[in-house]
């Protein structure tokens, strides 16, 4: 039930507008079909699956707006969906921020977000995955923790106004910690695909292996300002926040123009056509990327397209509601649903050898916000951090707890290395300087 | 960013936009008479579970359990002078877990019939096996007693469901009105309320209905100085609390002031969201003009509603046995207090730390009767003057600490997600002797009083932490001074509680909460609070968080 193809999801829709007598009306169709299994000390933990597929109705009367839902979809219960959308409607306050909906769109095609074989996992498979990993762990004496999730779904709109839209997609996650039996070693390693087929647990489980082995006997170093390199694991997260992906969801146009935001100018107004960052910082968004193809429309049915966010340094656009956009006389662009950052073609091992004195940074843990001002967030060092001298890892080193802001990070930014696909994003590996370390952590 | 998250929201509307992490965010939006609605009775339930039950068995389950849970969730939000959304959902279904070749498998469905419910045991039955067939450490499980049919209600006066939406969204415009009169720019404010009806049954013997009731209202207000580009904000003093909507009943005995000179109130079982919306006006204009702090060793006075969330991050999580024996490893990290740690006796914090776990606490979140696998829920010690004495642990990890019987916090977000170890309630409890928060300030030379909870990380074994708040003030000889910005504050947990010289009283005792405590893999939430009165601890490293960008 859960996939349904665009023509069968389409006709769901359509009948649910012809019962509408509202001013408007839009209905959203999304199904999926999910399973995980999870593992930890090479045993797995527990295992799970998850089928749902849910209609939403939204009527409009006039500034007033209601919506309603079901899981259902014969003709008795769709009427009562549409229905009920429309009794909450006559109820609602008017909206003062009201935008009439959207009538028929462009939206680009993007064949690349569904993969069969994604789409055709089955518990014995995720099981025997877990179990490469685990045994890869037993074999080599190392105790591991994972987790892999795995999805197949549909969204699917359509409106009053001749809107329609309808997207398959599937996506594959997987993390693995690796640990040393007297836990003083600590390696960690995620991944994710749109198509299974690259996917290799084992593969992935001994990178963090290696990881964990070469992370014992960590010594304390003093906390201060350092050269950093931030492996994208780093710097991008699917379970955290990150440096990155804060900044990345910062490009809010009203939150600037309201003096709320580091986006924010003096005196009123916001920053968009400022350099704010190293030139070499470009950002963008691209729902057709090979790599990480993402929805070709966003929630309320604008297009999403290749949008340039940071180009050479300069803030290019801001996105921002619909209501924000007519208002302040700005594109009207959606929040992005993926970002791309450009980077160089050297690898990790590549930044590694072009530095003198440093810290290799695999991931960055427990990222807060401390300043919106500035931007400024804390966290940790995690799962693997290690001293750098004349181009090679010396030796691990303990954890620290750093201050930074991102806006700092890419201004003092060394070298930029060959993005990978995290998250549903591509994220370059980073060389930093003056990166803010205040204090040791004895945590493993 | 993530594209999972942008999915999940899609087809929910500019609602879900608002708050990605809200647990109601798979129920469906329903109209808010249906909240009303009583559910399924207890008789159907009954013959539902035997169905699944007996279905789990016949698949070779050693075990099983079954939980029908509906849950009703009502969340109003306002900005400035309009009513951004109200959100009204329902969520039904069940979640059947089975034990087979000591192996878990978890399914769960929307369609509410025996036969589902039966092709839902065998489905969990059938994971259960592929899995089994790799497993290699089988499930132990703690022997629990049956309980029959029993029933648990949260002790409420008024059901937040039966006020009119209306009544509801006037007091957060009122509320609103009262911040920007007071001098903030910007408020965004918020009313969440939760009810969960729970069914558990399980091939113990236990058939357990509850029906339980979560309520918070919350703001955020900002001050801009346009001029200079800068802003300032500060939070409501509220606490996420399992009370009804009495707790919106303003009561003069419910609210305890902070120490003289900061112009602070905190609130026990009954908030003024009005007072405490024009207080934090007035507070976040003047936070627009305050003096940065000078970093150094402080002796910081501690109130309740920021101490709450120290508590949680250092105590809380640090003691739960699922991440200590590496559960939790790939995710939100293991513990320092492993069963190496603490068989050494080695000191937690000075022997004026006293810590209790428990889930009886009336008012508190985590206040349920029976935990999601069938534990009649108690109250036990954590740490005794300072050492660590027990750990929260479930059915299948009790085995590995040589104990019997589950602590009984096991829990689910909801019944479309497997149930595991969470958070009970933990409180430090106050200190046995009369101590007013100013008689505490008039004995401290040098310090800073914190009130609220700001910013705050911990390491992944919870030694390395660093805290924000909302409100500083600067303590001198005894006195409070002046109101301080940019604070945080950086200990190591057990530095930091070794560095605890006592508590206010019982008078001063207050608890925080929250809603959306994350952990687990597929991540859930789950809601906790904490205890405590307003505490001191000496010598604490302080930071200033200023940067120029």
């Amino acid at each position: 039930m859960a996939i349904l193809s665009q023509t069968e999801a389409q006709d769901i829709l359509k009948k649910v507008l012809s019962f509408s007598t509202a001013d408007e009306c839009e209905a959203n169709l999304n199904g999926s079909l999910e399973g995980n299994v999870r593992s930890a000390r090479n045993s797995i933990s527990t295992a799970g699956a998850v089928d749902n597929v849910s209609l939403a109705v939204t009527s409009y009367f006039g500034k007033r707006s209601g919506t309603a839902t079901c899981n259902q979809f014969d003709e008795a219960t769709l009427r009562r969906c549409v229905q009920r959308a429309e009794e909450i409607a006559r109820l609602a306050p008017e909206s003062p921020e009201h935008m009439p909906l959207l009538g028929p769109q462009n939206y680009l095609s993007s064949p690349l977000s569904y993969a069969a074989n994604t789409a055709a996992i089955t518990p014995d498979y995720r099981a025997r995955q877990m179990a490469a990993s685990m045994q890869y762990c037993d074999t080599k004496k190392l105790s591991s923790a994972g987790f892999l999730n795995d999805s197949a779904g549909f969204v699917a709109k359509r409106n009053s106004k001749g809107l329609e839209a309808y997207q398959r997609f599937t996506n594959l996650d997987f993390s693995i910690t690796v640990r040393t039996p007297d836990g003083m070693g600590s390696g960690y390693a995620a991944t994710d695909f749109t198509d299974v087929a690259k996917f290799d647990a084992a593969r992935l489980t001994a990178v963090a292996a290696g990881k964990a082995s070469s992370s014992l006997g960590a010594k304390a170093i003093e906390p201060g300002k350092y050269t950093v390199i931030l492996e994208p694991n780093a710097l991008v997260s699917a379970v955290d926040t990150s440096l990155l992906g804060a900044l990345a969801q910062s490009f809010d146009a009203r939150a600037a123009d309201e003096g709320r935001s580091f986006l924010s100018k003096k005196g009123g107004g916001n920053r968009k056509g400022e350099k704010l960052f190293d030139e070499r910082v470009t950002i963008y968004s691209d729902p057709l990327n090979a790599e990480v193809p993402d929805l070709t429309f966003a929630q309320d049915g604008r297009p999403q397209q290749r949008t340039t966010w940071v180009e050479k340094g300069v803030v290019k656009n801001l996105y921002s509601s619909r209501y924000w956009a007519e208002k302040s006389g700005i594109p009207s662009l959606p929040n992005p649903g993926n970002f791309i950052m450009e980077g160089g073609t050297q690898s990790t091992a590549d930044l590694i050898k072009s530095t003198k004195k440093g810290i290799l940074v695999t991931r960055l843990w427990y990222i807060r916000p401390v300043d919106p001002q500035t931007l400024l967030y804390t966290g940790l060092t995690r799962d693997g951090t290690f001293y750098i001298e004349n181009g090679a890892i010396k030796f691990p080193v303990k954890n620290f707890r750093f201050n930074e802001s991102p806006i700092i990070m890419l201004n003092n930014l060394e070298a930029i290395g060959r993005p990978v696909r995290l998250g549903g994003n591509l994220v370059p590996p980073l060389k930093i300087r003056d990166f803010t370390f205040t204090s040791l952590s004895d945590a493993v | 960013m993530n594209r999972r998250d942008f999915v999940g929201l899609t087809g929910l509307g500019a609602t879900a936009l608002l708050l990605p992490s809200l647990p109601g965010f798979g129920a469906k939006l329903v109209d808010p008479s249906r909240l009303l609605e009583p559910g399924a009775d207890t008789i159907l339930k009954k013959r539902l579970a035997d169905a699944a039950l007996n279905a789990a068995k016949s698949a070779g389950a050693s075990y099983a359990d079954v939980r029908i849970g509906r849950s009703l969730n009502q969340y109003v939000f306002a900005r400035e002078k309009q009513v951004q959304n109200i959100v009204s959902t329902e969520s039904y279904g069940v979640g059947i877990r089975v034990l087979v070749n000591g192996c878990w498998g978890f399914a769960s469905t929307s369609v509410v019939t025996e036969a589902s419910l039966a092709a839902t045991a065998r489905l969990a039955a059938e994971i259960a096996k592929a899995d089994a067939k790799v497993q290699k450490e089988p499930v132990q499980l703690a022997a629990q007693q049956g309980y029959g049919e029993v029933t648990w209600k949260t002790p409420i006066q008024q059901s937040a469901f039966e006020v009119p939406v209306k009544q509801k969204a006037d007091l957060l415009l009122a509320a609103n009105a009262a911040a920007m009169d007071a001098g903030a720019n910007y408020i965004n404010s918020a009313l969440f309320q939760v009810n969960e009806q729970k069914y558990f049954a399980s091939t113990d013997g236990s058939y357990i209905d509850q029906d339980v009731h979560r309520l918070w209202p919350t703001f955020s207000v900002t001050a801009v100085d346009t001029k200079s580009g800068k802003f300032r904000s500060r939070e409501a003093l509220s606490a996420p609390v399992g009370l009804g909507y009495e707790y919106l009943t303003p009561s003069a005995t419910e609210q305890v002031r902070g120490p003289q000179g900061t112009d602070t109130v905190g609130y026990k079982l009954r908030y003024d969201i009005l007072a405490d919306a024009a207080l934090a006006g007035k507070q976040a204009k003047a936070k627009l003009g305050m003096k940065s702090v000078t970093p150094g060793k402080y002796d910081l006075v501690l109130d309740p509603g920021h101490l709450g969330l120290t508590i949680h991050e250092s105590v809380g999580h640090p003691t739960e046995l699922d991440r200590v024996l590496g559960y939790e490893a790939n995710y939100a990290g293991t513990s320092f207090a492993t069963l190496e740690w603490k068989a050494k006796g080695l000191p937690y914090g000075s022997k004026e730390v006293n810590i209790v776990a428990d889930k009886l606490q009336t008012g508190s979140v985590g206040n349920v009767g029976y935990d999601d696998e069938g534990v009649k829920t108690k109250e036990w010690d954590i740490i005794k003057a300072g050492k660590l004495v027990d750990y929260q642990k479930i059915r299948d990890q009790a085995h590995i600490v040589g104990q019997k019987a589950s602590d009984g916090c096991c829990y689910a977000q909801s019944w479309e997600d497997v149930q595991f170890q969470r958070m009970a309630n933990i409180s430090l409890k106050p200190g046995p002797t009369p101590l007013s928060v100013d008689e505490m300030v008039s004995k401290v030379d040098k310090g800073i009083y914190i009130a609220g909870a700001g910013s705050f990380s911990i390491d992944q074994q919870r030694f390395n932490f660093q805290f924000g708040g909302q409100l500083f003030f600067a303590i001198e000889k005894g006195k409070i001074t002046e109101p301080l910005e940019d604070v945080a504050y950086q200990s190591n947990t057990q530095e930091f509680w070794g560095a605890c010289q006592g508590s206010c009283d019982q008078r001063d005792y207050r608890l925080f909460g929250t809603f959306f405590d994350g952990k687990g893999q597929p991540a859930q939430v789950s809601s906790v609070s904490h205890g405590s009165a307003t505490t001191r601890f000496n010598g604490v490293n302080v930071i200033n968080t200023a940067r120029k960008v």
